[in-house]
């Protein structure tokens, strides 16, 4: 029964990616070299750090469509102060400090402003992507100091930092998630939000530091994916709400809230990298990969949710 | 003398409703007390201003003589209040363990949650109250009388001064429940403060030392439980004399309409054959756990893996899944009627139309009138307390919620229809009037089913009753030989 929590959720996801990969290491001899594992990673690395705080969110029973826009942002605002002040610590902390402020003011709004999660966030969404224009005036800000790339770029002992991450903030979420008070009430909103909030919990606190922790973490994607091309664009990020949503749905997270690992979600994205990177390396037209992406993403969701209606 | 906990002329309005005006209540230490009344009389709407979950439009509230401002939940939990609602208010996802130390969890180094001690703590105070229930086991997944136990448990782990049971028995066995009455004497022998919600007067004569009366919002008084009998009571609760508790008609029983034969399923019902006639009501009797809710799903098609055969009016009909039975004319009410029979974010209309749909239409579209009168005619008939048929579902009182589930099956013109509890939740008048409806249905010639643990109901009603134990027919009884010994004697068999 405790098992359902942490591993059973999202057999569905975990079969898939067994088979996705065994496919692709018949259908490809590079497929399956640490080189090649090491680039599915580096790809998929910042849709699963912005999926992490996503499923936050989706657990307490909300969405979140703003990400992308949230990167664009933060991305050219903490590229032209690293620009013009010269401070990669200064930069760092406004591009996690944008992001962090926009969660939580997606919090505040969608809390004690009583605006639902889906409207709240796609305007947010809209206004951060517009902000980023009218700051950068279209134009991308490249070239910076390694120290401002590290998190995208750098590595230590040979080990991508862009592998690191990820790691760091899974390993760190799953003992939040699964060991501490704050975890069990992240799923009992999403669950059940009036039976939780009269067992005297501070339901609209622990709403927002939700989604300022999504910002936060939205904020640190932002990080690696600006140090990763070394240039801020407004135009980044497009369509990374939905990358993000698509692999926390994957992973076998009920999008009412309430139930969902976060195991479930990093192998929900490494089906979509693994998938990018197999079909990458069989030449298959991009326009495909859509389909199959598609298509995975309905097949693994049936599969867990008949094997959820088997337990009941 | 001081009262342990005082609320003073507290009143409390909703759009369309005074659910209070001036209610007062005195609780002394170590008391149990008991708030009785009618469905929508205001006993939950009380108890949430006490537990924090509705703010009180006027009035004030005295702990120990000091006057308290509960603002909150968490105001009322600190102030030693603990609440059982009476809809639970459980959290499903969560295990039964997670759910009892919601915002209590003990932690490690000052971080993690300290698993051993929550699991050995909830097996404590499930062991107090005499369940096995399994600390991991996920909520979602118990019986609805489980629920209630972790439901209670929840509470008694905290450090409580006045404890608040809403309907605390309503899905309990006798036993489960007689083991909580132990509980709670202990409790206030230690001094908590008990109010005590039930609609069972055999359990308020049992346990409460006081009761205070409600009705329409209103308070009617307070007495000491030796200065009333069940009639008194029962008059202050309904301003009226209660006719007939169980109004029989006489009906004449027709011929055979269903026959069921063999029926089994595993692990709950093993080999049950009989038939029901029209106009017929026929009584299943049994202790909780003898398989009588399994035996009527598995009819109803409601449950995988039955064997055995159903005719009805002599054909072998093929019933695999609800919609067949429903097809075929049948119509089953079940136990956990609110999470099962009632979409609580729709309106009152909404919930009866709904599942009679093909009646309200014309040509394509929704005949609006019709569904307005016969909305009207369903809520005056079952007397459901609504200021009107917009409120929405969930804004009725608990009893008034298990009305408007019988409600919408009633209009239904079933050939054979199945109640499993039909009156559980339901107030003392209002159970009346249902038994008399139940008696309607049977003289316009459907067959009638009624599965129930009151045995002075099933002996009231029914003009057959079938006992069940540990799922095999153990018994049947005509109505000339009902005795409630015999019945008894063949449900513990
Ligand atoms: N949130 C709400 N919104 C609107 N009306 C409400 C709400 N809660 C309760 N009411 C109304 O207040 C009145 C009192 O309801 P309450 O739940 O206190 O009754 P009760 O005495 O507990 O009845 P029961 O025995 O059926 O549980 C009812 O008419 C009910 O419809
Ligand atoms: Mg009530």
């Amino acid at each position: 029964m405790k098992l359902s929590f942490g591993l059973l959720r999202g057999t569905g996801s975990l079969i898939a990616l067994v088979l996705i990969v065994i496919v692709f290491s018949v259908t490809s001899p590079v497929f399956l070299e640490l080189n090649n594992l090491m680039n599915i990673i580096v790809q998929v690395a910042v849709i699963s750090v912005i999926a992490a705080g996503a499923m936050f969110i989706i657990l307490t029973g909300g969405i979140d469509l703003s990400v992308g826009g949230m990167v664009a942002l933060a991305g050219v605002v903490s590229a032209s102060v690293v620009r013009s002040s010269g401070s990669p610590a200064l930069a760092i902390v406004v591009c996690l400090g944008v992001a962090l402020m926009f969660g939580i003011l997606a919090g505040a709004l969608i809390t004690y402003g009583k605006i639902p999660p889906f409207v709240c966030t796609l305007g947010i969404m809209s206004v951060a992507r517009g902000l980023a224009f009218v700051y950068s005036g279209g134009i991308p800000i490249s070239n910076f100091p390694a120290a401002f790339r590290f998190a995208g770029a750098g590595s230590i002992a040979g080990v991508p930092m862009m592998v690191i991450i990820p790691i760091v903030v899974y390993a760190a979420l799953w003992v939040v998630l699964n060991r501490t008070p704050f975890g069990k009430i992240v799923y009992a909103i999403g669950s059940n939000e009036e039976a939780t909030q009269l067992t005297g919990i501070n339901t609209r606190k622990y709403k927002i530091i939700v989604y300022a922790l999504a910002g936060l973490l939205t904020g640190l994607g932002a990080l690696m994916y600006i140090g990763r091309i070394n240039s801020g664009h407004p135009n980044s990020a497009l369509g990374y709400e939905l990358d993000a949503i698509a692999a926390v749905v994957i992973g076998g997270t009920s999008l009412s809230g309430g139930r969902g690992s976060i195991v479930g979600t990093i192998i929900g994205a490494l089906i979509m990298g693994v998938i990018g990177n197999g079909l990458n390396l069989l030449n298959i037209d991009p326009y495909y990969q859509s389909v199959v992406l598609g298509t995975v993403i309905v097949l693994a969701v049936m599969i867990d949710q008949n094997s959820k209606n088997q337990r009941a | 003398m001081t009262y342990a906990l005082e609320m003073q002329n507290i009143s409390k309005r909703f759009p369309g409703v005074v659910a209070l005006d001036r209610v007062t209540l005195q609780v002394g230490r170590g008391e149990i007390h008991s708030v009785v009344g009618e469905n929508g009389a205001g006993k939950s709407t009380l108890m949430k201003i006490l537990s924090g979950a509705y703010r009180k439009d006027e009035g004030t509230i005295l702990l120990d003589g000091l006057p308290i401002e509960i603002t909150s939940p968490q105001s009322a939990i600190d102030a030693g209040i603990g609440t059982v609602y009476q809809n639970l208010n459980l959290i499903p996802d969560l295990t039964v363990a997670d759910n009892i130390f919601m915002n209590r969890f003990a932690v490690r180094c000052g971080v993690a949650i300290d698993r051993k001690a929550t699991r050995l703590g909830t097996e404590d105070v499930l062991g107090l109250m005499g369940c096995d229930i399994s600390p991991s086991a996920i909520v979602a997944d118990l019986s609805v009388a489980d629920q209630q136990m972790v439901a209670i448990a929840r509470v008694l782990v905290g450090d409580i001064r006045v404890l608040i049971l809403d309907e605390p028995t309503s899905s309990l066995s006798p036993q489960e429940a007689e083991r909580l009455f132990v509980n709670m004497r202990s409790l206030a022998a230690r001094g908590v403060s008990i109010i005590f919600i039930s609609h069972h007067m055999e359990e308020i004569f049992n346990v409460a030392e006081r009761v205070t009366v409600l009705r329409d919002g209103g308070l009617v008084g307070s007495w000491g439980i030796g200065e009333l009998d069940e009639a008194s009571l029962v008059h202050h609760m309904v301003g009226r004399e209660v006719r007939e508790m169980f109004p029989k008609a006489h009906v004449e029983i027709g011929e055979e309409i269903l026959r069921v034969s063999h029926i089994s399923v595993t692990g709950w019902v093993d080999d049950v054959s009989f038939s029901l006639r029209r106009g017929e009501i026929l009584g299943i009797g049994g202790l909780v756990g003898a398989g009588r809710t399994e035996l009527v799903k598995a009819i109803f098609g409601a449950i995988a893996g039955r064997s055995g055969e159903i005719f009805l009016d002599g054909e072998k009909v093929a019933i695999d899944s609800p919609e067949d039975a429903v097809r075929q004319g049948l119509a089953f009410i079940p136990e956990n009627r609110r999470d099962e029979g009632l979409l609580s974010d729709f309106s009152v209309e909404d919930n009866i139309v709904i599942c009679n749909l093909q009646k309200f239409t014309r040509g394509i579209f929704v005949d609006r009138k019709s569904c307005q009168t016969v909305s009207d005619r369903v809520i005056r008939e079952m007397a459901i307390k609504t200021p009107s048929r917009q409120q929405i579902a969930k804004n009725l009182s608990g009893g008034n919620q298990q009305k408007l589930v019988l409600g919408k099956w009633f209009l239904r013109n079933p050939r054979v229809i199945i109640f499993d509890e039909p009156t559980r939740g339901i107030d003392v008048g209002a159970k009346a009037e249902i038994h008399r409806t139940i008696g309607e249905l049977a003289k316009n010639g459907v067959g009638v089913i009624v599965v129930s643990s009151e045995l002075p109901e099933l002996m009231g009603i029914s003009d057959r009753i079938l006992t069940l134990s540990k799922g095999k027919l153990k018994g049947e009884f005509d109505r000339r030989d009902f005795t409630a010994e015999r019945i008894m004697l063949a449900a513990t068999a």
